[in-house]
């Protein structure tokens, strides 16, 4: 029998009942919850006269609908009052924690969760959110669900599952200088299609994933669901037990030990064998930008834009003759030199720490380009007050940007940080659908070193030749 | 759950792939804390322009497509957030089912939970399906959940594929709760081992 990958392994040990010809109920671990995609699944309680089974086990924040801006919710002109009131509520009634934007721990719960030490190797964990495989990077089976699921799993902590098939994705070689995390997953999206991971679990491998900070290794694994994957998964390492420890909900004492000696068996036997595997050399790497409308339309910025011609797939050609009508780009145009209006940093893909840090260091000293309006959003409270112990704010806001709180914000634009119609948006989110970032908004995803670029220089351009 | 069984109904052409779920419901209806009134907002800023007026060039807004409960479109359904309020909407205004070919994994567990059937076909057939529909808006196609099968007016049949056990949930209009918590034994048994 050959071995198991490290997705196997955390699935099998997950295992509530799998009677044959049915899926199997998986039991979940850690539970987070939001206000957008909540407030159904507590009526659904209510209606069914349920508890939540594990109140311990599930965890909640605010994030998609309020304001970054400094203002009190609760005289916020916005249907995002009622939700967060009504979040309040649920999780009041039902026992569960709540980080709320009053106290000191809240944001993007993709951020939240890893910070709080909540995240840990070897968990299932689910979110009413497509970016909760952002968590795999530890080594979870993590992924997002619906709302009806939600309900599911605060009455019964299990949800019914098909197994997926797993792809492992191998990067191997160093990254190039001015090359990130977030081009690393710009470009396995370009190469195998937004949808091409549907029905996969993706691992990824190889020795530019092993050398990759927390922060960057979440980058990755947060956009999986952009290459149509629920989840994606990262061995943990000495790195990752390195930045769970000390941290709120970590085990300790001898916990921690026992955890850590469980957490090293979590890895992919050698002779374990992948539905699929897709290879990538980190060495060829160029930054990426996107030019479409799914986040699979994305070229190094050293790139032209495709044209017609050098597409097979008549559904792809279609796709891109529709991207550009939208974007109001034409095909074979270059990336490089193309002007921005908006940039936006933060995210749960791009809105940690290291990820600021990288962004100032870029911006330290210049100025914002007249033509752009720059705003930075960090991904939690304690993100935020320790960019500003660093003195990241300043650099930001002498340089012409706004400085937020933090939240989701125009990464779908739910709350009023949208662009408007017909805006560029250089932007370090994830999805670059049609008005995803405001109605009729265009957006060019990237890094945040290369939304940096672009916002002092009011367009597109390689960081490589503003750094260095 | 509304149950599914069989469904003889004209179809929509939506010629495009990718179709997100930010287009299918963007995020400004997702500040609802119930399910109602999400068929307004479907499709919406395909549906209207800036200024809230219809755009007669798109499928939802054409009178020969009026009525329909099957949508038709291209591969990638239902790509991006996990909003389950994607499929309420598609289900408010009067979807029963969707054939593509090819769905994004939440997207096509959510419409489960709902009792929208998501079908997936060659891209091919969905391709001719398209040319079919667009042709002639009022053709009726015959969903025949038990059998699998999708059958044209001209006779022509074609067999889809689904998974026995949704399919049996489907049928009967069961939901997962009910059969999760018919296992509640297991769940405490599972809870009592020790993790590490
Ligand atoms: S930052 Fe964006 S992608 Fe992440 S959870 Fe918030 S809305 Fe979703």
């Amino acid at each position: 029998m050959s071995g198991q990958t490290l997705f196997e392994k955390v699935w099998d040990a997950h295992v509530v009942a799998q009677e044959s010809g049915a899926p199997a109920i998986l039991y979940v671990d850690a539970h987070l919850v939001h206000e957008v995609t909540s407030p159904q699944a507590f009526n659904m309680l209510r209606a069914r006269n349920l508890t939540v089974r594990r109140p311990d086990r599930t965890f909640a924040t605010m994030d998609h609908a309020i304001p970054t801006r400094d203002v009190d919710i609760m005289l916020w002109p916005s249907d995002a009052a009622i939700q967060v009131r009504t979040l309040r509520q649920n999780c009041e009634q039902f026992g569960i924690t709540l980080f709320d934007i009053e106290g000191d721990v809240q944001g993007i719960v993709h951020v939240v969760g890893p910070e709080m030490g909540i995240t840990q190797p070897g968990m299932t964990i689910v979110c009413g959110d497509s970016h909760t495989s952002t968590h795999g990077a530890f080594g979870a089976l993590a992924f997002g669900i619906g709302t009806s699921e939600v309900g599911h799993v605060l009455a019964t902590q299990c949800l019914l599952q098909q197994k997926p098939k797993t792809m492992a994705i191998n990067v191997e070689g160093e990254l190039g200088f001015g090359v990130t995390a977030k081009d690393i997953i710009l470009a396995i999206i370009a190469k195998n299609g937004a949808g091409g991971g549907a029905g996969y679990v993706f691992e990824y491998r190889g020795s530019a994933i092993r050398n990759l900070t927390m922060a960057n290794r979440m980058t990755i694994c947060n956009m999986s669901i952009e290459g149509g994957a629920r989840a994606g998964m990262i061995a943990p390492d000495e790195t990752t037990f390195d930045y769970i420890k000390g941290r709120p909900y970590a085990p300790q004492g001898e916990e921690w030990d026992r955890a850590v000696t469980y957490w090293r068996t979590l890895v992919t036997d050698d002779d374990a064998i992948f539905d699929r595997e897709l290879d990538l050399d980190a060495n060829q790497l160029a930054p990426m930008v996107t030019y479409g409308t799914n986040p699979g339309e994305g070229i190094p910025v050293t790139g032209h834009i495709p044209t017609v011609d050098e597409i097979e797939d008549a559904a792809v050609r279609r796709s891109l003759i529709s991207s550009l009508e939208y974007m109001g780009l034409q095909q074979g145009q270059k990336m490089a030199g193309q002007p921005v209006d908006v940039v936006f940093i933060g995210s749960c893909t791009n809105g940690r720490i290291e990820d600021l840090r990288e962004a100032a260091a870029v911006v330290k000293g210049r100025k914002v380009a007249d033509t752009v309006w720059g705003i930075v959003v960090p991904g939690s409270k304690a993100v935020k007050s320790q960019a500003e112990a660093e003195g990241l704010d300043r650099i930001f806001s002498e340089a012409g940007f706004e400085w937020r709180g933090a939240g989701c914000s125009m990464c779908l634009a739910m709350n009023d940080d949208k662009a408007g119609a017909g805006k560029y948006v250089a932007s370090t989110s994830n999805r670059n659908f049609r008005g995803r970032q405001g109605p009729g908004a265009r957006s060019f995803l990237m890094s945040p070193i290369m939304a940096a670029a672009a916002a002092v220089n009011g367009r597109v351009v390689d960081v490589r030749e503003e750094i260095g | 759950m509304q149950p599914f069984t069989t469904l003889t109904a004209t179809a929509m052409p939506l010629r495009m792939e990718n179709v997100d779920t930010d287009q299918i419901i963007p995020a400004k209806f997702l500040t609802a804390v119930t399910k109602d009134g999400m068929g307004d907002g479907l499709f919406s800023w395909l549906r209207y322009d800036d200024k809230g007026a219809p755009r007669p060039d798109f499928v939802l807004n054409q009178p020969q497509f009026e009525g329909a409960e099957v949508l038709i479109a291209g591969r990638n359904f239902g790509s991006g957030s996990s909003r389950e309020h994607a499929v309420w909407a598609l289900t408010e205004y009067g979807f029963r089912a969707v054939i593509t070919p090819g769905f994004a994994d939440i997207f096509y567990n959510n419409s489960l939970k709902n009792g929208l059937l998501p079908i997936t076909l060659p891209e091919a057939t969905v391709n001719m399906l398209l040319d079919l529909v667009e042709e002639e808006p009022e053709a009726t196609i015959r969903i025949d959940l038990d059998a699998q099968e999708v059958t044209l007016p001209d006779g022509q049949r074609f067999g889809f594929a689904i998974d026995a056990f949704r399919k049996h949930c489907l049928l009967n209009g069961l939901d997962d709760l009910g059969y999760i918590e018919s296992n509640a034994a297991a769940i405490d048994a599972y809870e009592a081992r020790p993790v590490y």
